[in-house]
C-alpha cells in the first residue's frame, strides 16, 4: 500500500545539507554586492533554491505522487497571486 | 462487510493517507504566514530604503548561526527517519534528540536577540519606533510579528518532535508504520522553510 | 428479517452511553447531526436577530433600539450568518454525514479529528457568546474594517478570537475531506463517478483549506494591533489601512464560494432524481466547480471598489470578477437542461431547488451590477448590495440548505414529514423573501447606505414594505422548522429510497445503521444512470 518504500542514504542527505549550507553562504556573500533592486530577487532565488531542496529531499516530495505534487503546487501558486495581485493597487496608485 | 470497501479501520495503516492528511495541513500554515509576506512585500517596494537600514541593526551572525541550526535541524530530523526505515532505533533517537536541541538554541538566540533590542528601544509602539522613519516602524514591526509567530510554530513543531522521540522509544514506531515521525518531521521542515526565507529578508536587506 | 440497527441504537467507540455516546463519538453521522442542532440554534437566533433589526428600520428614528445596540445587533447578525450558519452548514451537517456514504465508505479519514473540529465550532461559539458582556459585541460590522476596529471599546478581540477557533473547525473539515475523497473512495468509484454533491464538497474543501489561514491571520493581526499597536494598518505610522482590506477579502471573496457551492451540489442532487433523468453535464458541473473555486480565489478586490485603491486594480479585478460568473452560469444551464423532458414529480426538495434557481440567478445578475465597477461606484455600501449578497447567501446557500434538509431528512432521521405543510411555508418563506429583499435593491439604487441606523424621509415606505416581507419570511421559516421536528414523532417508517435516488447514500436502510451499509453497495457505470429506478418505481408510492 505504501507507494515510496524509497529510502535517502544518509550520505545523499549530508549532501543536501553541505548544499544548503554553501547555498547560505552564497546568499550571504551576494549581501554583500549591491545589485541595486536586482538583491531582493537573487536573495528570493537562492532561497527558492534552498527550500527546494529542503523540499524535494527533505520532505521527499521527489517521490510522492501526483496529488501532492499538483496540490503544493497550487498552494505556492496562490501565494503568488496574493502577493502579485495586491501590486495591481499598491503599484499604480 | 465484503473486504472491497475502504473503512476507516482499514485506515489506520494508510500511511499515504496520514502523510497527505499533514501536507494539507502543512499547505494552512504556508498561507498562514503568506499573509505576512504580503505585508512584508507591499512595505518593502514602498520603503526600501528604510527596510536596508532596518536590516542593518539585526545581528547577521545571530541571523545566520540560527539558519544553520534550523538546515542542521533539518538534516537531523530527515536523517532519523532514514534510521528507522533502517531499524537504527539508536540512531533515531540521537537524531530526534539532536533537532530538538537545534530547536530549544534557536529559541534561546530569539531570546538574547529579542532582548537585545527591545532594551536599545526598539519594540512596537516603542517611543524610539514612533520618532524614527515609518518605514522601520514597519520593519521591526513586521519582524516582531513574524519572528514571533515563526517562534510560536517552532515551539509546536519541538512539540510534535517531542512526542514522535516518545513513540520511536516507546518501540510504537517501525520500519513500517512511521508516519508518525514523518508527520513531526515535516511539519519541521515547514518551520524551517519559512525561516528560509525570513532570513535574507530581515537579515541581509540592501 | 430481522430489522437492522441504526447509528442512533450504535455508539461508537461502543463503551459509551447516553449523552457520552454522543459527545464522544466519532461516527460522522453523529457528528453530522451534533452540527445540524447547534446550526439550526445559531441560525435561528440571527433570523429573530435581523428581524429585529428590520423592525428598528420599519419607522424612521429609533424604534426599539438605539444607535449603538443597532450597530451592534448587524455586527452580531453578519457574524452569526456567516461564520456559524452560511460557511460550516452545508459541509459539516450534510457534508459529515453523507460524503462518506456517496462514496461508499463507513466514515471520514480523520475520525477523531472530526470530532475535534465539532468541538472547535461549539467553544467559537461560545467565545462569540462570551464578546457579548462587559464591552459589548462589536460594533465595527462583520468586515470588522480598520482603524475603527482597533480603536473602537467594544469586544473587538474577542470576537474575532473567535472567529480565527471557527475557521481552525473549518480548516480541519476541509482537510478531513479532501483526504477521504482522495484514500477512501469504494474502489469501482472512479473520479468522474463521483457524485455531484461530492465533488462540490472537494472544490470547497480546498477552499476552506487554502482561504481560511488568511483571515486568521488577519484577524490575530487585528488583536496583535489592539494590544500592541504596531502600526501595520496605521498612516500615522507608515502603514495602508487598504492592506486589511486585500487581506480580509482575500479570505472573504473566496468564503462565498465555499458557501454557494455546496449548495449548488445539493441542487445538483435533488434535480436528476425528481426529473427522474439523468444530470445534463456532469462534467461541465465538475469543472465549472473547481473553476468557481479557483476564479473565485482571484477577484477579491471588487469589494474595494472605493476604497481607494488604484484604478488599474479597479479594473483588472472588474474584469475578472466577469469571468467567474461563467461557470455559475454553466450550472444554470445545466440544471434546467436537466428538467427538460425529464419526468418530473414535485416534492418539497424539488419545490426548495427551484426557488433557490430562481433566486440565485437573481442573486448572480445582480452581482454584475456590483462587480462592474462603473455601476457599483452608485451602490456600493448601499441596501442594494444587502439585497444582493441575501438574494446569492441566503437565496441560494439557505434555500440549499432548506432543500438539503427536506430532502435528506427521511434518511437522516428515518420519518417523513407533512408535504403540504412544508409547501406552505416554502411559498411563505419565498414569497415573503421576494417581498422582503425587492423592496432593498429599489432602496439601494435610490441611495439608502446600509449599517445605518436611520434614514431619510424619502426612505421610509420601503423599509416599511421590506419589515412586512420579513415577518412572512420568518412564519414561514419557523412552520418549515416545527412541521420538520414534529415528524420525529412518528415511528421509524421510512423506505430506504423515498425518492428513487441513485447515490449510495439511497441503497441502505433510513436511518442508516453504525457502518453506513447492509451490504456492499452497487456502484453504478455513472453516477445518474436511473434506468433501474424506472423499473424499480414503475408503481410509485406517494409521499407523507
Amino acid at each position: 500500500m505504501e507507494k515510496n518504500d524509497h529510502i535517502f542514504g544518509y550520505r545523499t542527505l549530508f549532501a543536501v545539507l553541505l548544499a544548503l549550507l554553501t547555498l547560505t553562504g552564497l546568499t550571504v556573500g551576494a549581501s554583500f554586492i549591491d545589485m541595486g533592486k536586482l538583491n531582493v530577487w537573487v536573495a528570493l532565488g537562492i532561497a527558492s533554491v534552498k527550500a527546494s531542496l529542503v523540499l524535494m529531499i527533505f520532505m521527499h516530495l521527489k517521490f510522492e505522487g501526483r496529488a501532492l505534487i499538483l496540490s503544493f503546487l497550487s498552494t505556492v501558486f496562490f501565494l503568488a497571486i496574493m502577493i502579485s495581485f495586491t501590486f495591481w493597487d499598491i503599484a499604480f496608485r | 462487510m465484503s473486504s472491497h470497501i475502504k473503512t476507516g479501520e482499514s485506515m489506520k495503516t494508510d500511511e499515504a493517507g496520514k502523510k497527505m492528511g499533514m501536507w494539507l495541513f502543512l499547505y494552512t500554515e504556508i498561507i498562514l504566514f503568506g499573509g505576512l509576506f504580503v505585508l512584508y512585500a507591499v512595505y518593502f517596494s514602498k520603503y526600501t530604503n528604510d527596510f536596508i537600514e532596518g536590516g542593518k541593526e539585526l545581528n547577521r551572525v545571530f541571523g545566520v548561526v540560527n539558519t544553520v541550526i534550523l538546515l542542521i535541524s533539518s538534516f537531523a530530523v530527515a536523517a532519523s527517519i532514514t534510521a528507522v526505515q533502517k531499524g537504527q532505533r539508536k540512531i533515531a533517537l540521537w537524531s530526534i534528540g539532536g533537532s530538538l536541541g537545534c530547536g530549544a538554541i534557536f529559541l534561546v538566540n530569539k531570546y538574547f536577540e529579542w532582548g537585545h533590542k527591545i532594551a536599545i528601544g526598539i519594540y512596537p509602539n516603542s517611543e524610539k519606533l514612533l520618532d524614527g522613519p515609518d518605514g522601520q516602524n514597519l520593519f521591526f514591526g513586521l519582524y516582531y510579528v513574524i519572528t514571533g509567530l515563526h517562534g510560536i510554530h517552532i515551539i509546536i513543531g519541538m512539540t510534535f518532535l517531542a512526542v514522535a522521540f516518545g513513540f520511536v522509544l516507546a518501540g510504537k514506531v517501525t520500519a513500517h508504520r512511521f508516519a508518525l515521525l514523518e508527520n513531526a518531521g515535516l511539519y519541521w521542515h515547514l518551520v524551517d522553510l519559512i525561516w528560509i526565507f525570513v532570513f535574507p529578508l530581515f537579515y541581509l536587506v540592501i | 428479517m430481522e430489522p437492522v440497527r441504526s447509528f442512533f441504537e450504535t455508539p461508537s467507540p461502543a463503551r459509551y452511553t447516553g449523552i457520552g455516546s454522543w459527545l464522544l463519538t466519532t461516527d460522522h453521522k453523529r457528528i453530522g447531526l451534533m452540527y445540524l442542532f447547534a446550526i439550526l440554534f445559531w441560525f435561528l437566533l440571527a433570523v429573530l436577530l435581523g428581524g429585529l433589526i428590520r423592525f428598528e428600520l420599519m419607522f424612521p428614528g429609533q424604534t426599539i433600539m438605539g444607535a449603538e445596540l443597532y450597530n451592534s445587533a448587524f455586527t452580531l447578525h453578519g457574524v452569526i450568518m456567516i461564520f456559524l450558519f452560511i460557511i460550516p452548514a452545508l459541509p459539516a451537517v450534510f457534508g459529515n454525514f453523507f460524503l462518506p456514504m456517496q462514496i461508499g465508505t463507513d466514515d471520514v479519514f480523520f475520525p477523531k479529528l472530526n470530532l475535534l473540529s465539532w468541538y472547535l465550532y461549539m467553544l467559537g461559539g461560545v467565545i462569540a457568546i462570551l464578546s457579548l458582556f462587559s464591552d459589548g459585541f462589536p460594533d465595527t460590522g462583520w468586515t470588522f474594517y480598520v482603524p475603527f476596529s482597533i480603536s473602537t471599546n467594544t469586544n473587538v478581540s474577542t470576537a474575532v478570537f473567535a472567529a480565527f477557533v471557527l475557521g481552525f473547525a473549518s480548516m480541519l473539515t476541509g482537510l478531513n475531506f479532501i483526504t477521504t475523497i482522495h484514500r477512501m473512495r469504494h474502489p469501482k468509484m472512479g473520479w468522474m463517478q463521483i457524485p455531484l454533491f461530492t465533488w462540490s464538497l472537494y472544490a470547497t474543501s480546498w477552499v476552506q483549506l487554502l482561504a481560511t489561514p488568511i483571515v486568521s491571520i488577519t484577524l490575530v493581526l487585528v488583536i496583535v494591533e489592539r494590544y500592541f499597536n504596531v502600526g501595520l494598518f496605521d498612516p500615522a505610522k507608515g502603514g495602508d489601512p487598504i492592506l486589511y482590506q486585500h487581506l480580509f477579502w482575500m479570505y472573504s471573496h473566496p468564503a462565498v464560494y465555499i458557501m454557494i457551492l455546496p449548495g449548488m451540489g445539493v441542487i445538483s442532487e435533488i434535480i436528476p432524481v425528481f426529473a427522474r433523468k439523468s444530470i445534463f453535464g456532469y462534467k461541465a458541473i465538475v469543472v465549472s466547480s473547481m473553476a468557481i473555486a479557483i476564479a473565485g480565489s482571484l477577484v477579491w478586490a471588487h469589494h474595494m471598489y472605493t476604497s481607494g485603491m488604484s484604478d488599474t486594480a479597479v479594473f483588472v479585478f472588474s474584469l475578472l470578477t466577469f469571468v467567474v460568473a461563467i461557470p455559475s452560469a454553466i450550472k444554470v444551464f445545466s440544471w434546467v437542461a436537466t428538467l427538460y423532458k425529464g419526468s418530473i414529480e414535485m416534492s418539497p426538495p424539488l419545490f426548495l431547488a427551484l426557488c433557490f434557481i430562481y433566486l440565485f440567478s437573481v442573486g448572480g445578475l445582480t452581482g454584475l451590477v456590483v462587480g462592474a465597477a462603473g455601476t457599483d461606484i452608485h451602490v456600493h455600501d448601499t441596501h442594494f448590495v444587502v439585497s444582493h449578497f441575501h438574494f446569492t447567501m441566503f437565496g441560494g446557500t439557505g434555500f440549499a440548505f432548506f432543500a438539503a434538509l427536506h430532502y435528506w431528512w427521511p434518511k437522516m432521521f428515518g420519518r417523513m414529514y407533512n408535504f403540504k405543510r412544508a409547501y406552505i411555508a416554502s411559498v411563505l418563506v419565498t414569497g415573503g423573501f421576494v417581498f422582503h429583499y425587492v423592496p432593498m435593491f429599489i432602496l439601494g439604487m435610490q441611495g439608502m447606505p446600509r449599517r445605518y441606523y436611520d434614514y431619510l424621509p424619502q426612505y421610509a415606505t420601503g423599509n416599511f414594505l421590506a419589515g412586512f416581507g420579513a415577518l412572512f419570511m420568518i412564519i414561514g421559516i419557523f412552520m418549515m422548522m416545527t412541521n420538520l421536528m414534529v415528524s420525529l414523532r412518528q415511528a421509524r417508517n421510512a423506505p430506504a429510497d423515498p425518492w428513487g435516488g441513485v447515490t449510495l447514500e439511497w441503497m441502505t436502510p433510513s436511518p442508516p445503521p453504525l457502518h453506513n451499509f447492509v451490504s456492499e453497495p452497487r456502484v453504478l457505470d455513472y453516477p445518474y444512470d436511473f434506468s433501474g429506478v424506472i423499473k424499480k418505481f414503475a408503481k410509485k408510492p406517494k409521499g407523507a
